[in-house]
């Protein structure tokens, strides 16, 4: 053995090493289900061809005009019938002759509807005889950067690193502390800084190989663009990533329970899964609301990973997002300290 | 291994008038101790006497309301760090994490101390070489005590406090952990550990100290402690209701020291029973006493509590 191997603080963090990988749930959690969940997302969000829309219409007339555009498929239907499939959700519109034109009864909430309500109104004006004006072609653009999965990727990054930071840290030392093995450690010459080092430590480096593993398949499978310097974008994810185990720290600087620990996490986590942007934009929520999704640390590290991935902004553009999680980190770890319950 | 010369002449821990509460209950009431080294000392008492608090003060984890800790002729406000390196702890229920297997777990708390054991000499110590790639999880529970004092040990210290070790352990365990107590004994460790098992205290300890409701309320080797009661064997006999009984008279028989009943039972205090039980069953006979239960035993640690507190130790 050499010294390096006998120090505590080595110790420490290989102990913390071997727990984690002798935990196969934990492994699932932190590796592969964030691949999983993009992979089913780029399924369900893939890019394909423009769907061809279920309509409706009342007279054999109105049934032809409609069926003249690619983008529609309709078929004759009375109106009670008409109304009930339009209920169903079988057609997304019906078209009704009038004594003085055509109705279109859809859901003007549902895009879908609002698309077949301008296909279907062009259509029929077209049957009339009536001329475009101007003389128009379609040229289909698929721009990496600009599709779902782009957007979706670095969203899921920012909540991994704080799903595996906040659980990693307050499971551990929950635990810890109801089987008084804490109390056992403090009971020992262990220095009490080295504890809880360790547990940073063994993140820094979990968070490597984490990381790397997804961003590379991101890159590998669908190719999503890393505009910003790669290097700022590893200081991000670290930042982020100590911004949540200090957050984590604080969670579990009291809880005598596994039960009460996961609680609190589950308080602090789900609202900002909802809100801070993850699988759709945070700028979504009521202007009112806007300062505090801002403030909350999940929306600052997915809004400095998507500024630094799809914009490629440099950190000087980036200052807010990265004041906001270097506030949580100083403020969470201080407060952590002071009221850290050793036992 | 800690050799005379490691030996000053403070003494391994002196107590002075230790008080400490929590809220309203007093878990320790004034208590002045000292132990000498090279000792193996018990605290004895029954559940919430005060003696796991007792014994986490002086493992520096508790902080008094008021009184002095000297262990080593070291305090806990100055030389924190100086201490840690020179005693050895095991707690009450302490769960070491499972997934690590026992070298592992060793090799952990070794890293803490600057001098000790080998890895392997605490685990030969313990017995736990068959065990030693095993997982923690996996360990049984006289096992995984062996693991806990190993980890006591594991920093050589010189000082050693064991907090009910054998609680919950199956007879086997038991004294299997006994036989490792005696080998640090004859090492020389001071040892200092509490216990709710009376025989236990007998078989290990040098001196003991009885505690009740926060205070000490008998010290001693324990033979000194039985010999204190009175009488080294103890008569027990039950007797039909029906009949009148006179106890006073039975302490005139020659031999008997005391009489007292315990829950239901009458216990006499005999020195020689060949001597006094002949009389004892003719004075029965005589008062037309209807005996439903008799028998005798040699007097221990539990006779003692209770002939102190009118307690059984685990009746709470």
């Amino acid at each position: 053995m050499n010294k390096l191997s006998e120090s505590s603080l080595y110790q420490l963090t290989s102990a913390r090493f071997r727990l984690f990988f002798r935990e196969p749930e934990a492994v699932f959690w932190i590796f592969v289900f964030p691949i999983l969940l993009s992979v089913g997302l780029s399924i369900a969000f893939r890019n394909r061809p423009a769907d061809v829309l279920q309509v409706a219409g009342t007279t054999a007339q109105i049934t032809q005009a409609l069926n003249a555009d690619r983008g529609l498929r309709a078929t004759t239907m009375d109106e009670a019938t008409g109304a009930k499939a339009l209920a169903t959700g079988r057609v997304l519109l019906l078209a009704v002759q009038r004594p003085g034109g055509v109705t279109f009864d859809y859901d003007d909430t549902n895009p879908d509807a609002r698309t077949a309500r301008l296909i279907a109104d062009r259509a029929i004006q077209k049957a009339a005889g009536e001329q475009d004006s101007v003389e128009t072609a379609n040229q289909q653009v698929h721009e990496a950067g600009a599709r779902y999965i782009d957007f979706v990727i670095p969203g899921l990054l920012g909540m991994n690193l704080m799903s595996s930071a906040i659980w990693g840290l307050g499971f551990s030392i929950v635990e810890a502390r109801q089987k008084k093995l804490l109390k056992r450690l403090v009971a020992s010459p262990m220095p009490r800084w080295q504890y809880l080092a360790s547990f940073l430590l063994s993140r820094l480096l979990l968070l490597v190989i984490e990381v790397g593993v997804f961003l590379g398949f991101s890159r590998v499978v669908f190719g999503v663009p890393f505009r910003g310097p790669i290097w700022q974008l590893a200081l991000v994810c670290v930042l982020a990533s100590l911004s949540f185990s200090a957050l984590g720290l604080l969670i579990a600087s009291r809880a005598k329970t596994m039960e009460a620990a996961s609680g609190l996490m589950n308080l602090v986590m789900l609202p900002m899964w909802i809100v801070s942007g993850v699988f759709f934009s945070a700028s979504r929520f009521p202007n009112i609301l806007q300062p505090f999704i801002r403030a909350l640390p999940l929306t600052a590290a997915i809004d400095a990973l998507r500024g630094n991935m799809l914009q490629g902004a440099s950190l000087t553009n980036l200052t807010l997002p990265v004041a906001v999680l270097m506030a949580w980190l100083l403020v969470s770890f201080a407060i952590a300290l002071r009221i850290f319950r050793w036992r | 291994m800690p050799g005379p010369d490691r030996l000053s002449n403070h003494s391994a821990l002196t107590i002075r008038g230790l008080k400490k509460s929590f809220g309203e209950v007093v878990a320790v009431d004034g208590l002045d101790l000292d132990v000498a080294r090279g000792e193996c000392f018990g605290l004895l008492g029954p559940n919430g006497a005060g003696k796991t608090t007792t014994i986490e003060i002086c493992e520096g984890l508790t902080t008094p309301d008021s009184g002095t800790v000297e262990l080593l002729g070291l305090d806990w406000q100055r030389e924190a760090s100086a201490l840690r390196q020179r005693i050895g702890i095991q707690l009450q229920e302490t769960q070491f994490p499972e997934k690590l297997k026992v070298d592992e777990t060793l090799r952990l708390f070794r890293s803490f101390f600057d001098r000790g054991l080998s890895v392997e000499r605490s685990i030969a110590m313990a017995q736990l070489e068959e065990k030693r790639k095993s997982r923690v999880g996996g360990l049984s529970g006289g096992q995984k005590q062996r693991l806990a004092m190993a980890c006591a040990l594991v920093g050589d210290p010189e000082l050693l406090f064991l907090d009910e070790p054998t609680t919950g352990l199956d007879p086997q365990a038991r004294r299997n952990l006994w036989e490792l107590v005696d080998q640090l004994k004859g090492a020389g460790r001071t040892i200092i550990l509490t216990t709710h098992y009376m025989d236990e205290a007998e078989r290990l300890c040098n001196r003991v100290a009885v505690m009740d409701h926060g205070r000490i309320i008998a010290l001693g080797t324990p033979k000194e402690l039985i010999a204190s009661i009175g009488g080294e064997q103890i008569v027990e006999f039950a007797i039909g209701e029906d009949a009148p009984f006179d106890a006073a008279i039975l302490t005139q028989i020659p031999g008997v020291e005391s009489h007292r009943v315990h829950a239901g039972l009458h216990q006499l205090f005999v020195s020689e029973l060949h001597t006094t039980v002949p009389p004892i069953f003719a004075l029965l006979e005589s008062q037309g006493a209807h005996l439903t239960e008799f028998r005798t035993h040699s007097a221990t640690l539990e006779d003692v509590f209770v002939s102190l507190t009118g307690r059984n130790l685990r009746d709470e």
